[in-house]
């Protein structure tokens, strides 16, 4: 079988599993546990695999001083690479100690049982453990592409008994994350940011602070500053001193323009997407079929979303001459490692980095940054471990956000309501400004403050399968006429990067709203009209199960009263996802959730209840989005500064939800972590136009929103 | 500086600190007890509950010296691995975590309504953790847990 892309880098199987003399098994992966459970999904395919209890496995995370180097943990991709080299790596492991126990014992391996690490024969005192043909001894091979895993119907635990692994630790407070590591002498320090984007300092006289009890130091880098005291609440006072004693140039201003204007006025770089992929040649100009009939267009718009952790970033960093040690959430422990290594400019192998979890992450949120703040405090101090926090207003100001985009659809269709030829244009920031190696310039924010700045680099249009601005622009449906173009808008107000779905939370928000407007344009249902133009039965049976759970209750009567359903396949590759949404509009323009049912096909399940959160999730963090949120600014900078100023979803705001699982036992693992964002947001949108027969094409839906559209309707 | 008595989880402490710290700060660095959470510090987002004198209350702002005397619990007071509260026990049996952070100041909140709320519906629950934000949308599994830990509390 094809190896994971994982193992062609890393194929020795001593780097990714250790058995140990205490009985336990370590399974090192590079990648990292975000709150998706891979770390539970991970232990149970190594498990079965081996036929072992599963509370024997370790899994270890990404640390640069051993584990391999699988790159960052996002797009969904981390059960397809990490998950199925871990499969192969078992496989060959159990495949290699059968052999040996077949050796040993005398014995054919096809007549030798396992169970829970023992290796026994149907003779009788015939047998032995791994642990035993190991020795604890490292295997000294690689895995090759005869590897032949379980076949689904041996399966014991996948999608069936999986054990819920770390809860107890989370319910009772033990869990250790970045924010809670303690060290002794640890210092404890705060960023002191400039007032907005552009701000530089002018002048401080930081000498009161340097006064105040506790204050360790003040570091002053440029406009990068920073308090070290002994005490974290002496910190957090420090830094709301130094804040006010500092004097900025605040003469440079963020564009505040109609975002939605600069996105179409500012220069772009325009690439045609032709079946997910961007191409460096010519826009084709747009064409008017022959026998169209009628002409549809339409413009969908979402602004800025944060991230918005629960748990503000942070890291610990310990600096000296042999090693400057970081402890940090950071989704790629080895991409963060060349960034701060060009940054201060020393050796990529003095700088170990190491994973820790954070609070919920859904993207590049401002873990690699708070690295990157608590190096250069740390570096004021060697041998001194200090933790380093940002505040909510860090967070909330400072993180890159999801990019705003716009998307112009048309659709040109003949007299019986046959699709011929479909145009989508999708204009938008990158999202992708991960930092990594960039030799002289730098996406760590601090790097941008320093007294020799850095510049962000330059973004080129990715071009790569379903990545960034077209995730997800090429729709699912059996067009044969389509013209997709991506537009890499420059020069717009916001820091940006990765948020959860990318591009393909728009995208599908506005394909699937628009494919319900064109049902309605020519008196079609919508799931017919759908149904006509889609030949993938995956789609299609999990598009026909939402609906049909949706419509087998009657959840409201009343006015107001609407129930919109929208789909999408991930990236066109990963996990299908259906949603159906029932939700009330009252006369003030407010909209009410009242239920969701979600039908999903990820291929084979290995843990249905993590799958379930992953998706219920998704789609209620999208309800959040798409009916409140919006990132706010003025001139001088982000005035979403806390929760009450960026206001997220709450209990009493969360619907009922049902979710379907197909499980298709047979099939690859698809991920799904990003599944729900875009058919969410556009079901809400349908089921607002049934309820009301109003349109919303602009994200957030809040009150004003809906009362602005209806009035320009 | 000053002295202060306060009371953690059944055990008197005698502390000698500035009067204006955020009680969390002396929960989490001086007394050791890392469960409870810094999310805002503006008493927004829930993550720093803990139960004072029968009450969920913010620890991220107040200062330890409006605690003096009082009877402060916290994550750790309730229950540990080996014997885990009811409300713990549902939310592990719900899997109601996805990266955990929140958690704790949920359980906490839920624990002061069910210590006087035995028989609550799904609204007052949620009024109970108006307060209390999850990034992850994990607040169906939440919601179930808290319901069944009701009904446990209630055997």
């Amino acid at each position: 079988m094809k190896l994971s892309s994982s193992l062609e880098n890393n194929p020795d199987i001593d780097s990714w599993l250790q058995f140990h003399s205490d009985g336990k098994i370590t399974v090192s992966t590079g990648k990292v546990e975000l709150g998706q459970k891979l770390i539970t999904a991970f232990t149970v395919i190594v498990a079965e695999e081996l036929d072992v209890d599963p509370g024997r496995i370790i899994v270890i995370t990404a640390d640069t001083s051993g584990s391999p180097n699988e790159g960052y943990t996002a797009g969904s991709n981390s059960m397809e690479s990490s998950g199925m080299a871990l499969r192969q790596v078992a496989a060959k492991v159990r495949q290699v100690l059968l052999e040996k126990a077949s050796h040993q014992l005398g014995v054919q391996v096809e007549n030798l049982n396992v169970d829970d690490g023992e290796i026994s024969s149907s003779l009788p005192n015939q047998s032995v453990t791994y642990m035993e043909l190991t020795g604890g001894k490292n295997f000294n091979i690689k895995v090759s592409e005869d590897v032949v895993p379980k076949r689904h119907d041996q399966y014991h635990l996948i999608g069936n008994k999986v054990p819920g692994i770390g809860y107890e630790d989370l319910v009772t407070g033990a869990t250790t994350f970045v924010q809670d590591l303690e060290l002794p002498g640890m210092l404890h320090a705060r960023v002191v940011r400039p007032p907005g984007y552009h701000a530089r300092l002018q002048e401080l006289n930081e000498k009161d602070v340097r006064e105040m009890p506790g204050v360790v130091g003040v570091v002053v880098d440029g406009s990068f500053l920073a308090v070290v005291c002994e005490r974290e609440e002496q910190a957090v006072r420090a830094s709301k001193r130094l804040s006010g004693l500092a004097i900025w140039d605040e003469s440079k201003e963020i564009n505040t323009e109609n975002i939605f204007i600069q996105l179409k006025k500012n220069n772009r770089q325009s690439l045609p997407v032709i079946k997910g992929v961007a191409e460096l040649s010519a826009v084709p100009s747009i064409k008017t079929p022959q026998n169209s009939a009628k002409t549809i267009t339409a413009t969908y718009q979402r602004p800025y979303h944060m991230h918005g952790s629960v748990g503000p970033s942070a890291a610990m960093a310990l600096y000296d001459d042999q090693e400057i040690k970081v402890w940090t959430h950071s989704q790629g422990v080895y991409p963060l490692r060349l960034a701060l290594a060009d940054v201060l400019d020393i050796e990529e192998n003095r700088i170990h980095v190491v994973h820790v979890p954070g609070a919920g992450c859904y993207g590049h949120n401002g873990a690699d940054d708070a690295a990157l703040d608590a190096v250069l405090a740390a570096r004021a101090f060697p041998g001194k471990p200090v933790l380093l926090k940002w505040e909510r207003v860090d967070e909330h100001s400072w993180e890159p956000y999801g990019s705003a985009m716009q998307i112009e659809l048309q659709a040109n269709m003949d007299k019986s309501g046959k699709i011929l030829y479909w145009n989508h244009e999708t204009y938008s920031d990158t999202h992708l400004k991960r930092p990594s190696a960039h030799g002289k310039e730098s996406r760590l924010l601090a790097s941008w403050h320093m007294q020799v700045p850095k510049q962000s680099p330059q973004v080129k249009p990715l071009t790569g399968y379903h990545t960034g601005i077209h995730r997800n622009a090429d729709p699912i449906y059996d067009f044969n006429d389509r013209r997709i173009v991506k537009h890499l808008v420059d020069n717009l107000p916001l820091r940006v990067s990765t948020l959860r779905s990318l591009g393909a939370y728009a995208n599908v928000f506005a394909i699937e709203s628009f494919m319900d407007e064109l049902a309605h344009s020519c008196g079609r249902n919508p799931l017919e009209f759908r149904v006509d133009n889609l030949s993938d039965y995956r789609a299609k049976a999990v598009l026909e199960a939402a609906v049909e759970k949706a419509n087998s209750r009657i959840i409201s009567k009343g006015g107001g009263h609407g129930r919109g359903f929208a789909l999408a396949r991930y990236k066109n590759a990963k996990c299908y996802a259906a949603v159906a949404v029932d939700l009330l509009v009252d006369d003030y323009g407010s909209i009410k959730l009242l239920r969701a049912v979600i039908a999903a096909d990820a291929g084979q399940v290995i843990d249905p209840d993590g799958l379930r959160s992953q998706l219920e999730g998704g789609l209620l963090q999208s309800a959040s989005w798409t009916l409140k949120e919006q990132v706010k600014f003025d001139e001088k900078g982000i005035t979403s500064q806390d929760w009450e100023s960026y206001p997220i979803m709450t209990f009493a705001e969360v619907p009922e939800i049902e979710t379907i699982l197909i499980d298709r036992k047979d099939r690859p693992v698809l991920g799904a972590g990003e599944a729900t964002q875009g058919p969410t947001a556009a079901a809400i949108s349908n089921a607002v136009f049934d309820a009301v027969g109003l349109r919303l094409r602009r994200i957030p839906f809040t009150p004003e929103m809906v009362l602005e559209a209806a009035a320009e309707t | 500086m000053a002295n202060f008595r306060i009371n953690v989880n059944g055990c008197d402490h005698q502390l000698d600190v500035d009067e204006s710290t955020p009680l969390i700060y002396i929960l989490r660095n001086d007394l050791g007890l890392k469960g409870t959470k810094l999310g805002c510090g503006l008493e927004q987002c829930g993550a720093c509950k803990v139960i004072v004198d029968g009450k969920a209350v913010f620890s991220c702002n107040s200062p330890v010296s409006s605690f003096a005397n009082c009877s402060v619990t916290t994550i750790e007071g309730i229950g540990t691995a080996d014997k885990l509260h009811p409300i713990q026990k549902s939310f592990v049996k719900e899997k109601a975590a996805q990266c955990g952070y929140c958690i704790p100041g949920i359980i906490m909140a839920a624990k002061a309504l069910l210590d006087t709320t035995p028989y609550p519906d799904k609204e007052m629950v949620c009024e109970a953790l108006a307060d209390n934000l999850c990034r992850c949308g994990t607040h169906p599994q939440i919601l179930k847990a808290v319901m069944r830990a009701a009904s446990e509390m209630r055997k």
